[in-house]
């Protein structure tokens, strides 16, 4: 085995070193047979083979007999074995592949046969095969069968069951010889003598040098039977040291066990596999090594050691790094095989066969991948298993083996693939930089100074473990060995090394997106500089890696960072960046107290030494310093009057870890005139009132990122800007309140720690507070201004200054503002109640804005009087005082004087911007006239029809303006206030008869909303006329009148000597709210005047209807009989005189017309239904008319009404449209529902002929006109009588079309 | 062994970090940050090769000597995220999420 192993290496090498080979290349030994005799033995050794379309196999196998006879064929056998490919199914479940074989082929030796127990694979004889060509019988039994018989015993002995005897066939030589047997029969005998149940085992080859199809054939045959048994042999014995494999594995907790021996095993079954060409497998033997040793350390680590394991743990004392350039690197291995490897010799090695593997199976990224790992675990497993090393050695190894690695990759990558593979390769360069820094400053190469003897002497010692290059690096110009001793040799060269590596490492990161673990190196490299002294270079890195760890919220390296970058602003002068990251680390909570108390100093003792140069100014953000957490406004409402007193009070939470003394705190505030501005109104302050004035900060959340925090929203408002000369419109839009807030850059952490985002406002107005110390924490900070100008004050800034150090909020939101405003004196009268009712006391409430006037002793308002309104002056008047806010409140009395004219009401003295309210009663008393209007049911036509259009439109109450004019003393006009007063009722007449006696009915209608209580009720006859007497019909008692109800009043008219033509009547009734118990003024009645005309009856008419001579009762569908008599009852009287009468011989007549109509179409009235008669006047005088009418239905039909009116002749004089009008009202209705009827009628002839006989009165022309008879001046005496009619028995239809 | 355990948000600032050596406490954050570039890198593809695949464990995220990483505790985390009172995007103060992780970096250390 050890032979075998000493021929097969520099094969390996040679092959290795240039894959993957184009030629078959011999692996296994070639082992001599005995030459002697005719016969040769030939093994067959194992080949590896591969063409360009895959694999090819290789099979050993042993061969005897005839020399010369297989030199002649071999060249035939070994270009023909390869060329067929076969099916290689494998145990285990393992996939088969098709494997084309080749093999060696050696002459057969005892010797080198395998002994029991070996475990050598690569030198195995897998078949062994017997040639002859012998043909001759006798020959066969001379030699040939004892030859075969040794053969066959030696292969026995070392129980190999693989063989094969081949038997050449020659033409040629059967024909020289004579006494021939048949070649059968050889072939029969051998096999009968050797092959009892195998006769496969023996085949016959013929002419194998000849170019014939028998040939090809045989060949064909022969090439097939060798390929299947090289196989089977193969897979057996594969399968045999696979099995042999695993027990030794699983002896491993046997004490004696050896790790390095069993990794030899395995390894030769990687070899074979990889010979195969089967790198995975071969990998996976390596991996499986790997992981059993990596389990056995952390086992150790857990306390279970193994024996063999102490053995690793010897110190480590060479660091050389791995080396990848050579596929076996025999020199650890042999270290290994003589269990003399250190664990890093192991770890080397079996990563530089898994590296091999991994590049032919081309994975060079899983070898950089597995690289970190290992190099990683490696480290680890030392510190496991406590193995010492000097400082600085596994730096050294691991920073050589990561360029090594790197090296190997980019050796077999061309440049494209490796740029599009940086991610798996920046891992190590970043590793390679890490422990470059850590042996630059492990041997003083980073200090200002450079090394001292202690670190040269280190230095040394470090060169020493990396002994000298490996022959195979040492032309490479940049090899992982120069790199680092150049590096170690001087402070110059490792800063170039260094930056080198750091500047690719960082370009690499950035290229591939793996921005936070460029930030982290680029932090690395701020440390170096800051080491050797260049901050400016530093503070590029650091502020880049700032910014990233605050745009992600992560606060410890945030507040680390900070720190170098506050010392790194502190060496390069940058006075205001490193007084603001001061500030910001002071108020650090990830700091220690005294760390903060330290940075808070510097502020401090910067601001205390630059008080002599006035006029500079170091802007710093507020929000690091303190917090801005409340603010409240007194008074709450933040509503000031002019002159008036405003305080506002802070709540400031300091950050600071110990108390500071600000020189002042101020508030900048903008201030803006808004015009009529509506807030700043007194009627705005009292209707709102802000809960309690405190108007709460946000917190600033710095630390978390900006899209975790939603933005506040919008706070739009709208804006107008007007023309100054004319006050018009000009512009109009909207505008954001908040943009600063909304637009804030996203980077904005940038601008965070420079000041220049900071810009102190100058403005005018500034709320100031002097010599205040905050403490840490909570702090209050009150300010006290007066109010000057009215307008908007806008809170914008809050600064707090030390010294020339000045703590800027640059913008307070939410929007912060005050307003003041100043407001003219003001009086304003209202009624308490909705609308005043006239002729009660009723409330009314002044109200008198004080605004910027001071209202003094003996101020008083002058009242002029009205003559129908009444100011009644109770005992006792009160005041109450308000200030504009409403906040407190006071009662005054008043002093109330009454003259003829002027009613003064004397004001208590009342300071600027107050309200003095107070009630006073007025009554409105009912003028006669204007109370009133009404006169009668004649009235003026205009008041008539407004009545009722009000009537329409609800029950509209008659209304009263009363004007007061009232003298303010702040003002030298007079104010004059228009008082509304509504009279509570509505009144209507009307006269009733009864034949000649006459009833006077007065209706009151209560329209407002109050009850009222009625008593007195009289009517009085104005004009006083003697014999007339008014008889009450009514009860005594008083009355109530609802809301929205009526009460009527009746009176009896009585005379006893003769009438006069015209009545004048007041009615009067007393009223007081039915409510109200005690009223302190005695009220006056309520009045109402009508006129009563033409109150007495001239006619009676009577009409009577009877049924047909003969017929009992009336039926519907027969003619009946209508008898209207008309009498007069009196002797001419003045009202007779008129157009009408006529008068001849002292005898005087009138002309009436009267006219039958039935509304009710009860009635078809046949004939005519109207007439004019001439009646004389004179007492007792009587006209009759007959006419005849016809029931339409059956009942009791009430009797068609009978109208009478004077039938004035054409020529009146004084006929007026009045007269015409009144006509058309009252009678249009009669003359519309009977056409037919007017036909008949000289004078109406249609309904359009109303309107002619109207209009052409006023053309002229000559037609007589109808008056009405006033209601009382006609008495129908059959008014509400009934007929009974009953239907007709012979049931005729009658159709009676009603229009 | 679990040293350090960390919840990160999406928008990678830390819900919750909390490691047991007090002094190397910075450098964890570091590290933890650091290997958000992993994660973002391994998420990614994930997004774009399976979507509907979840392998919550994302492997190794940052390159160490000194430690092994590993981001597992979800049953606890979504505990956390079920607590009606618990705002999503707040660090996390929960009581018995602290304790869940002190119990899982004592049982190994």
């Amino acid at each position: 085995m050890l032979k075998s192993c000493v021929v097969s290496k520099p094969v390996i090498e040679k092959w290795r070193s240039s894959p993957p080979p184009p030629n078959p290349v011999l692996l296994s030994s070639v082992f001599g047979g005995r030459s002697k005799g005719i016969t040769r033995h030939v093994h067959l050794a194992l080949q590896v083979w591969r063409s360009a379309q895959g694999w090819l196999e290789a099979i050993a196998s042993s061969g005897a007999g005839d020399q010369n006879l297989f030199t002649s064929i071999y060249p035939t056998l070994s270009q023909q074995l390869p060329r067929e490919p076969m099916e290689w199914r494998r145990s285990y479940g393992r996939a088969p592949k098709m494997i084309h074989l080749e093999s060696n082929f050696v002459q057969f030796k005892e010797e080198l046969l395998p002994k029991e127990g070996n475990k050598a694979l690569l030198t195995f004889p897998f078949l062994h095969i017997y040639w002859t060509e012998c043909c001759d019988t006798e020959v066969y039994k001379a030699t040939v069968k004892d030859d075969l018989t040794k053969w066959q015993n030696v292969l026995k002995a070392h129980s190999s069951v693989d063989w094969l005897i081949v038997v050449v066939e020659n033409d040629a030589k059967k024909k020289n010889k004579t006494n021939i047997l048949p070649r059968t029969s050889i072939v029969d005998k051998i096999r009968n003598d050797f092959c009892n149940k195998q006769s496969d085992r023996c085949v016959v080859l013929s002419d194998p040098l000849k170019d014939s199809s028998r040939t090809q054939e045989s060949w064909n045959a022969f090439l097939t039977k060798l390929r299947t048994l090289l196989l089977m042999s193969f897979t057996k014995n594969l399968g045999k040291f696979e099995d042999d494999m695993r027990t030794l594995r699983e002896k491993r907790t046997e004490p004696g066990w050896s790790f390095c021996e069993y990794f030899m095993v395995q390894e030769e079954l990687a070899f074979v596999f990889e010979m195969l060409q089967q790198f995975e497998d071969a990998l996976v033997q390596y991996d499986e090594l790997d992981a059993l040793f990596s389990q056995y350390v952390v086992n150790f680590g857990a306390g279970d050691g193994a024996n063999w394991l102490t053995f690793f743990c010897q110190p480590v004392k060479s660091w050389n790094g791995l080396v990848l350039r050579k596929p076996i690197d025999m020199e650890k291995r042999e270290l290994i095989q003589r269990q003399e490897a250190t664990l890093l010799d192991l770890r080397s090695y079996l990563f530089s066969r898994q590296c091999t593997l991994l590049l032919f199976l081309q994975r060079p990224w899983e070898v950089a991948q597995r690289a970190l790992e290992l190099l990683h675990s490696c480290v680890q497993e030392l510190k496991l298993l406590e193995v010492s090393v000097p400082p600085g050695a596994l730096d050294c190894w691991v920073f050589l083996s990561c360029l090594e690695v790197l090296q190997r990759i980019e050796g077999c990558c061309d440049r494209a693939q490796i740029d599009s593979n940086i991610a798996h390769t920046v891992g190590l360069w970043s590793y390679a930089t890490e422990k470059l820094k850590a042996l630059g400053y492990l041997c003083g190469l980073v200090s200002e100074k450079g090394p001292n003897s202690e670190d040269l002497n280190r230095t040394v010692d470090l060169l020493a473990g990396l002994g000298a290059e490996r022959p195979e690096t040492a032309n490479t110009a940049q090899s992982p060995y120069k790199k680092l001793r150049e590096a170690l040799s001087s402070v110059e060269a490792f800063e170039k090394h260094y930056l080198d590596l750091s500047h690719a490492t960082i370009e690499m990161y950035t290229s591939i997106g793996r921005i936070r673990s460029a930030k982290f190196v680029g932090k690395d490299l701020a440390e170096f500089y800051m080491r050797k002294r260049s901050p400016q270079k530093a503070e590029t890195y650091l502020q880049g890696a700032l910014k990233n760890y605050l745009a992600e919220g992560w606060a410890l390296p945030v507040t680390h960072t900070r720190k170098q970058l506050a010392e790194c602003q502190k060496h390069l002068g940058q006075l205001e960046n490193y007084l603001q990251t001061s500030s910001l680390l002071a108020s650090d909570c990830h700091l220690t107290q005294e760390e903060r108390a330290h940075f808070c100093q510097e502020i401090l003792s910067f601001a205390n030494q630059q008080v002599d140069s006035p006029g500079h100014r170091v802007l710093l953000p507020m929000h690091s310093f303190a917090q801005l957490r409340d603010l409240h406004f007194d008074p709450s409402n933040a509503v000031v009057h002019a002159g008036g007193i405003l305080s506002v009070e802070i709540t400031l939470y300091s950050q600071m870890p110990i108390p500071v003394h600000m020189d002042q705190i101020a508030v900048n505030v903008h201030f803006n005139i808004e015009k009529n501005s509506y807030r700043k109104t007194a009627e705005w302050l009292t209707k709102h009132k802000t809960s309690n004035g405190i108007i709460n900060f946000p917190a600033e959340t710095s630390l978390f990122p900006a899209s975790q925090n939603s933005s506040p929203g919008l706070e739009l408002s709208e804006m107008f800007e007007r023309s100054p000369s004319d006050n018009s419109l000009n512009t109009t839009g909207i505008i954001c309140r908040n943009v600063h807030m909304l637009l804030r850059r996203q980077e904005g952490s940038s601008s965070l720690e420079t000041p220049s985002g900071v810009a102190l406002e100058d403005g005018a107005h500034v709320l100031r507070c002097h010599s205040v110390t905050l403490q840490p924490g909570t702090n209050k900070v009150a300010f006290r201004t007066q109010a000057k100008e009215p307008g908007t004050y806008t809170l914008r800034q809050l600064c707090a200054s030390v010294g020339p150090v000045w703590f800027v909020l640059p913008h307070i939101y939410p929007i912060v503002q005050y307003d003041v405003y100043s407001q003219e004196p003001q009086l304003h009268v209202e009624p308490l109640a909705d609308s005043l009712l006239a002729g009660i006391p009723q409330k009314v409430k002044f109200t008198v804005t004080t605004g910027h006037y001071t209202v003094k002793n003996g101020d008083s308002l002058q009242l002029s009087n009205v003559e129908a309104m009444l100011i009644l002056c109770q005992a006792e008047n009160r005041a109450t005082i308000f200030s504009n806010s409403r906040e407190e409140s006071s009662v005054a009395s008043l002093r109330i004087q009454s003259s003829d004219k002027v009613t003064s009401i004397g004001l208590p003295a009342v300071p600027a911007y107050h309200v003095i309210e107070f009630e006073l009663e007025v009554l409105s008393l009912p003028s006669a006239s204007a109370a009133m209007g009404e006169r009668g049911i004649q009235g003026t036509p205009e008041l008539h029809r407004k009545q009722k259009d009000r009537q329409k439109s609800g029950h509209c109450m008659v209304t009263t303006d009363h004007k007061v004019s009232i003298d303010c003393p702040w003002s030298i006009y007079s104010t004059v206030i228009a008082l509304t007063f509504s009279v509570p009722f509505r009144t209507t007449h009307s006269l009733l008869s009864s034949g000649t006696r006459k009833y006077v009915q007065v209706c009151v209608q209560n329209l407002s909303e109050l009850d009222f209580q009625l008593s007195d009720s009289s009517l009085t006859d104005t004009g006083d006329t003697a014999d007339l007497q008014l008889t009450p019909l009514n009860p005594q008692c008083e009355q109530h009148i609802h809301s929205k109800q009526s009460v009527f009043f009746v009176w009896e008219l009585q005379w006893t000597q003769e009438p006069p033509p015209a009545l004048c009547c007041q009615f009067s009734v007393g009223f007081c709210p039915a409510s109200e118990e005690q009223l302190s003024i005695s009220l006056k009645p309520y009045t109402y005047e009508f006129q009563l005309e033409n109150f007495f009856t001239l006619y009676t008419v009577n009409a009577e209807i009877s049924p047909p001579v003969g017929a009992e009762y009336c039926r519907t569908g027969s003619l009946c009989s209508l008898e209207v008599s008309i009498t007069r009852l009196t002797d001419l009287l003045e009202v007779d005189k008129d157009e009408a009468l006529t008068e001849s011989d002292e005898y005087f007549s009138t002309k009436l017309m009267y006219e039958v109509v039935d509304n009710s179409s009860n009635w078809a009235v046949c004939g005519k239904s109207c007439g004019v008669v001439s009646m004389p006047v004179a007492a007792r005088a009587t006209h009759r008319v007959h006419m005849e009418v016809m029931p339409l239905f059956a009942g009791y039909l009430p009797l068609p009404d009978v109208r009478l009116f004077k039938y004035l002749p054409h020529h009146s004089a004084h006929s007026s449209q009045l007269d015409a009008d009144s006509w058309i009202e009252n009678d249009s209705l009669s003359v519309d529902k009977h056409p037919d009827d007017q036909l008949d009628c000289s004078s109406v002839r249609s309904r359009g002929s109303v309107a002619s006989a109207a209009s052409s009165e006023h053309k002229g022309l000559p037609m007589p006109r109808l008056q009405a008879l006033p209601a009382g001046q006609v008495f129908n005496s059959s008014t509400g009588m009934q007929v009974l009619v009953i239907p007709s028995q012979d049931d005729h239809v009658l159709e009676v079309s009603v229009t | 062994m679990a040293v350090c355990i960390a919840v990160i948000a999406k928008e990678n600032y830390p819900l919750y970090i909390r490691s047991t050596p007090m002094e190397s406490e910075l450098k964890f954050h570091y590290m933890v940050h650091t290997s958000l570039d992993v994660v973002d890198e391994k998420i990614s593809t994930m997004g774009k090769a399976l979507v509907d695949q979840r392998e919550l464990y994302l492997g190794l995220l940052y390159p160490t000597e000194d430690y092994k990483m590993f981001r597992k505790l979800h049953n606890s985390y979504t505990d956390v995220m079920c607590n009606p009172f618990y705002n999503p995007g707040d660090r996390i103060q929960s009581r018995a999420f602290d304790s869940m992780v002190t119990s899982m970096m004592i049982q190994v250390c």
